[in-house]
């Protein structure tokens, strides 16, 4: 009867704290440059030490320049945060997945390497100081973002104080239709369900869509969960899970293996498992989709007109009401991010962008989650079909989701982005303006240097 | 610290979903220290509106901030908060919060009270008029009082009484039993690697 939420809870549950919230025992601990130095600051000065160091990673990716990581970076903050990263790694004996020019380095954005190393594994509790930190459930962990004051507690103690949620269930089902992909889907279920209807909630992915999903795919899902409010996105661990993992760098060996396996399967939620809430999409009524607003549920198809009374998301954006997001000018494109930036979704643009030309008046960049996804997409020659294309080729990082390194928008520039948030300034320029949309999309923009309906222009092989 | 009550003067910020990135923007997360942050609380809003709240001289010295939906949403970053609390914030009154942002203050302190949408306007109504209006915050009952306006508020359990016991603040108690600690870690299989 129980869900997998459920399972892993009473798994990882220390006890009852005083205060009535459980003792939550965390699995994997991830760190990165902007929201850990001053935990450690807090740890030095109670004198506290790291109670699981080896079951803390660290990577640098938010700070990080894109078009070469040497050392020192120019930007002295970033490389003091980052020199602080790596003070306080080696003191505590934590792995860092280090930056650095030569490719054989393992550092990216942090939800894109710990599911690609195998460090994310099915039944753990995960905690990170990132809100995206969701993304991990595609492999059917319990991952949830934390703050920096509970990242210190995590250090301190390797758990947290925490109030169950509620768990409800979505079911996607039936065939997505051609141009439609994953990011179609959540920007979807958060368009119906609202930016905050998840608050309170894990959300369990389901349905045969789902099932038929790479774990990529389960990937760009799980990570906007919290863009509709739920802390913890999740989708059942099966047998396309465990292809995932197996030989993965941290990922178990030999009979080893076959244990995990088999306590992995036995983690799933009961086929009879009590939901406190249940969503049925079709997924055959899902279009390409597109942000129009300062929220990431303002959003429509893209054949569809904008219909809302939200007169300063409106004026913000220079939308009016009953307008069509299709044809609206784009200035820059960016495709990445924890959302978008795996191998998976390279591909996909590459088999779009290669023969066509990015418009004139578009700065267009491609930037990889890691350097493990840009050693593979460089062997796979997509560096080079994008730069045909006229798209910048760059190293792995955060770049312009955030704008926290020299990748940014500059005054009111329009964005199509692959990313996860639209809310105002957040790609660096307090007037910019970002569209958000699947990473095909992204492209089909670039391309026409307006929003474009990417089902006009797959060919007909794709169609 | 036992919090059992906040009082002082409160500060309106109409508006939902609110998020972090609007309270603390990205560029000011560029720092190994919270030091200085309750400058740029609001930093971007403010320039577009000079008539923002939080530039609004009647407001300043604020302690209870009320708000409306989804208060904090995105961002993890506990920027947002400690911003607030820096620039003199002790407690939020809102619609709703993200989980998040709502976690991250009650560690720092700072009780975020849930109260209907009617409530939120009458006491939002009420300050911009009267701005001076001592606005309390009684955390065991969840009541808000206003001059003559008394509204109910609601903190989740757990919350309400870690504060009201000084046990908000989770570090020593999450310590306190370690052995049980090393007990759960032992008894998961991956743990050991299987």
């Amino acid at each position: 009867m129980p869900t997998l939420f459920h399972k892993v809870w009473n798994a990882h549950a220390v006890r009852t704290l005083p205060s009535g919230q459980t003792q939550l025992f965390v699995g994997l601990h991830l760190i990165h440059e902007v929201t850990s130095p001053q935990a450690f600051d807090m740890l030095h000065q109670h004198g506290w030490t790291v109670a699981f160091p080896e079951r803390t990673f660290a990577t640098v990716d938010h700070i990080v320049p894109t078009s070469s990581q040497r050392r020192p970076f120019l930007d002295v903050m970033a490389e003091e945060m980052t020199s602080a990263l790596e003070r306080n790694c080696a003191r505590h004996g934590i792995r860092l997945f280090a930056p650095g020019d030569d490719l054989s380095g393992e550092q990216g954005i942090v939800h894109v390497i710990g599911p690609e190393m195998g460090l994310t594994q099915p039944g753990m509790t995960i905690a990170c100081g990132d809100s995206h930190t969701s993304t991990h459930g595609a492999l059917g962990a319990i991952a949830f973002g934390i703050g920096t004051s509970q990242v210190r507690d995590v250090l301190a103690s390797q758990s947290l104080a925490m109030d169950p949620l509620k768990v409800r269930r979505i079911d996607i089902n039936g065939s997505l239709r051609p141009g439609v992909y994953a990011k179609d889907v959540i920007l979807t279920i958060i368009r119906r369900l609202g930016v905050n209807g998840g608050v309170g909630y894990a959300y369990e992915y389901g349905g045969s869509t789902v099932d038929d999903m790479s774990i990529d795919e389960r990937m760009t899902i799980c990570n906007m969960s919290i863009e509709g409010g739920a802390r913890v996105g999740y989708v059942n661990p099966d047998d396309s899970t465990f292809a995932f993992l197996k030989g993965r760098k941290y990922a178990p060996t030999g009979e080893a293996w076959d244990r995990a396996v088999a306590w992995w399967r036995s983690l799933a939620s009961d086929h009879d498992a009590i939901y406190d809430d249940r969503v049925v999409i079709d997924a055959a009524t899902i279009e390409p989709t597109v942000t129009w607003g300062i929220n990431p549920s303002q959003s429509v198809g893209v054949s569809e007109p904008i219909a809302t009374r939200d007169d300063e998301a409106l004026a913000y954006m220079g939308f009016a009401d009953g307008q069509k997001v299709a044809g609206t000018k784009i200035d820059v494109a960016f495709i990445g991010s924890c959302t978008n930036g795996r191998l998976s979704d390279l591909e996909e643009v590459a088999k779009f962008v290669k023969g066509r030309q990015v418009a004139p008046h578009v700065k267009a960049l491609v930037v990889p989650g890691s350097q493990d996804v840009r050693r593979r997409a460089e062997a796979k020659g997509l560096d080079r079909i994008f730069a045909a294309a006229g798209f910048e080729w760059r190293g792995a990082g955060c770049s312009m989701c955030l704008a926290m390194n020299p990748d940014r928008l500059e005054g009111n520039q329009i964005c199509a982005s692959s990313s996860n948030r639209n809310f105002k300034g957040r790609q660096g320029s307090p007037t910019g303006r970002t569209l958000l949309m699947s990473p095909v999309m992204v492209a089909a923009a670039a391309i026409a240097g307006e929003v474009a309906d990417v089902r006009e222009l797959l060919e007909p092989a794709h169609a | 610290m036992t919090i059992a009550l906040v009082s002082g003067r409160a500060l309106p910020l109409r508006g939902n979903e609110l998020d972090t990135d609007r309270i603390m923007p990205a560029r000011f997360l560029k720092a190994v220290t919270f030091e200085g942050l309750e400058q740029h609380v609001f930093e971007d809003d403010r320039k577009t509106n000079p008539s923002h709240p939080f530039s609004n001289p009647a407001y300043r010295g604020a302690a209870i901030l009320v708000a409306n939906e989804n208060f904090g949403c995105g961002s993890s970053r506990e920027h947002a908060p400690q911003g607030l609390q820096r620039w003199g914030i002790k407690a939020i009154v809102g619609e709703s919060f993200s989980e998040i942002f709502r976690g991250n203050s009650s560690v720092l302190g700072v009780p975020c009270f849930t109260a209907d949408k009617a409530s939120i306007e009458q006491l939002q109504t009420l300050i911009e008029q009267k701005p001076d209006t001592v606005v309390t915050a009684d955390v065991a009952t969840g009541t808000i009082t206003a001059g003559d306006l008394t509204i109910q508020g609601t903190l989740p359990a757990g919350v309400r009484d870690a504060f009201l016991t000084d046990k908000w603040n989770p570090t020593s108690m999450l310590l306190a039993d370690f052995d049980r600690v090393r007990a759960t870690a032992a008894k998961l299989p991956y743990v050991a690697g299987f």
